[in-house]
């Protein structure tokens, strides 16, 4: 989707504000909302994918107007209803549905170090070939999709080159959208910065974005 | 496609704007409640999450990385040929780190690391990121005007050095190995991982220090 969560290339948002000896959590509510969205994750109810189409579909003036993690919480909120694991009404009230037995939360403290160093690889052993090859020259396809998609606007249409055949991934715009994973070549492409913005950057400049097979063609 | 799901009817609408943000640390205490209450999470299980990324998961991981590279020739081949496996060597893999790429400054290129479409970060070698890194400005510009953010990190680039942008829009994590300060021929492994500094394995830094510097 064309969202104001695609920002490459935007203007307008100032300079970079840089802190020294910043916390890793700047409230304990941070903290607590990011390992909330970890141990829910662990139901399986939903992806990685899944869960930044549920942030990106916040209204843009929600989504400019709060924190990085303001934002996770409001995304949070509404994959949790979606997927069934809580009811608005119970959000609303604070209190469980009357008449539900406690469930036996599936991420337990002696599972973390496992699960940190496991993670979840979004690779697959999928056998299909490579629709491009490492030193082609691709263009972009010019599409506006209305679901999830990683092809930021800035790239569309443009002439990069393969310089990498990362192997078989996920693909995001269907796994988003619990449409299966149609897992394909991911590559990484170059971009001169001209192609991308124009002759007045610096000519040895280059842009590289990790590309699915499904947004490429010959050029 | 998936049913659009409706814009969260978060209480946004009911107050002001600024509600968003400051109302939201009494509403994630009053969801991990309930969310222990009806038995989907486990609160020990969220103290040693954020246990492990408050204080056993940071950058002094990378710099570690990085000094195996400078110091092991082997090493430093193996990293740019499977960051992935390299990595784990160390015992550095898993979350937000299962397929890793490591992109080398050298007199003649400068790497910086991106996500514009989120704020997707190597949290194995890295932690979590910093505001900057997820901040509006940084998304926007880094793609754009890398020679622009950089100028403000304090960085001023020759125009004959190439800029190499790693945009994150995959699960590939990118780490920048900097190129190893002059004068550190001396410095054993540990000592030399004392120099590198988050900063310059994001790419917003390029020239290390042969002292241990502050870190940031």
């Amino acid at each position: 989707m064309n969202g104001v969560h695609d920002m490459g290339g935007m203007h307008g948002f100032g300079r970079v504000v840089f802190e020294r000896h910043e916390p890793v959590f700047h409230a304990a509510w941070e903290g607590r909302l990011f390992a909330l969205r970890r141990a829910a994750g662990a139901w399986r109810k939903w992806n990685i994918d899944a869960s930044r189409y549920f942030i990106e579909r916040l209204e843009p003036v929600d989504y400019l107007a709060a924190s990085y993690y303001a934002r996770q919480y409001l995304g949070f909120v509404e994959l949790l209803i979606e997927r069934g694991l809580l009811t608005r009404a119970e959000i609303e009230s604070g209190r469980p549905a009357a008449g539900d037995s406690k469930l036996a939360p599936p991420l337990t403290a002696d599972k973390i170090p496992q699960m940190v160093v496991n993670g979840s690889p979004t690779s697959r052993d999928a056998g299909q070939p490579p629709r491009v090859r490492v030193g082609q020259l691709v263009r972009t396809r010019k599409i506006n999709p209305v679901g999830h998609t990683r092809l930021p606007r800035y790239v569309r249409g443009r002439t990069g080159t393969i310089v990498r055949d990362h192997g078989v991934f996920v693909f995001p715009d269907s796994n988003a959208q619990f449409q299966g994973e149609q897992p394909q070549h991911l590559y990484s492409v170059r971009f001169s910065a001209r192609e991308l913005w124009g002759d007045e950057t610096n000519a040895c400049d280059s842009v590289y974005l990790d590309l699915w097979d499904a947004y490429l063609e010959a050029a | 496609m998936a049913r659009v799901a409706a814009p969260p009817k978060s209480h946004a609408h009911d107050h002001e704007r600024q509600d968003v943000p400051s109302d939201v640390a009494l509403r994630v205490m009053s969801l991990e409640s309930l969310l222990i209450e009806k038995g989907i999470v486990d609160k020990a299980a969220l103290d040693a999450l954020i246990d492990t990324y408050e204080h056993k998961i940071g950058p002094r991981n990378g710099a570690r990385v990085v000094a195996r590279a400078w110091s092991d020739p082997s090493y430093r081949e193996r990293l740019l040929g499977d960051a992935t496996a390299a990595i784990a060597e160390l015992g550095f893999k898993g979350m937000q780190g299962e397929h890793m790429v490591v992109v080398e400054n050298t007199p003649t290129v400068h790497n910086l690391v991106v996500c514009t479409l989120c704020s997707c970060y190597p949290w194995p070698v890295l932690g979590l990121p910093p505001v900057w890194y997820k901040s509006s400005p940084y998304r926007a510009r880094a793609v754009l005007d890398p020679r622009g953010v950089l100028r403000e990190f304090g960085v001023n680039l020759s125009e004959d050095v190439e800029v190499r942008v790693w945009d994150s829009t995959a699960e590939i994590r990118y780490l920048v190995l900097p190129q190893r300060p002059t004068g550190t021929e001396h410095l054993n492994e540990e000592q030399l991982a004392m120099l590198v500094t988050r900063d310059s394995m994001v790419g917003v830094a390029r020239e290390l220090s042969s002292r241990a510097q502050e870190r940031a």
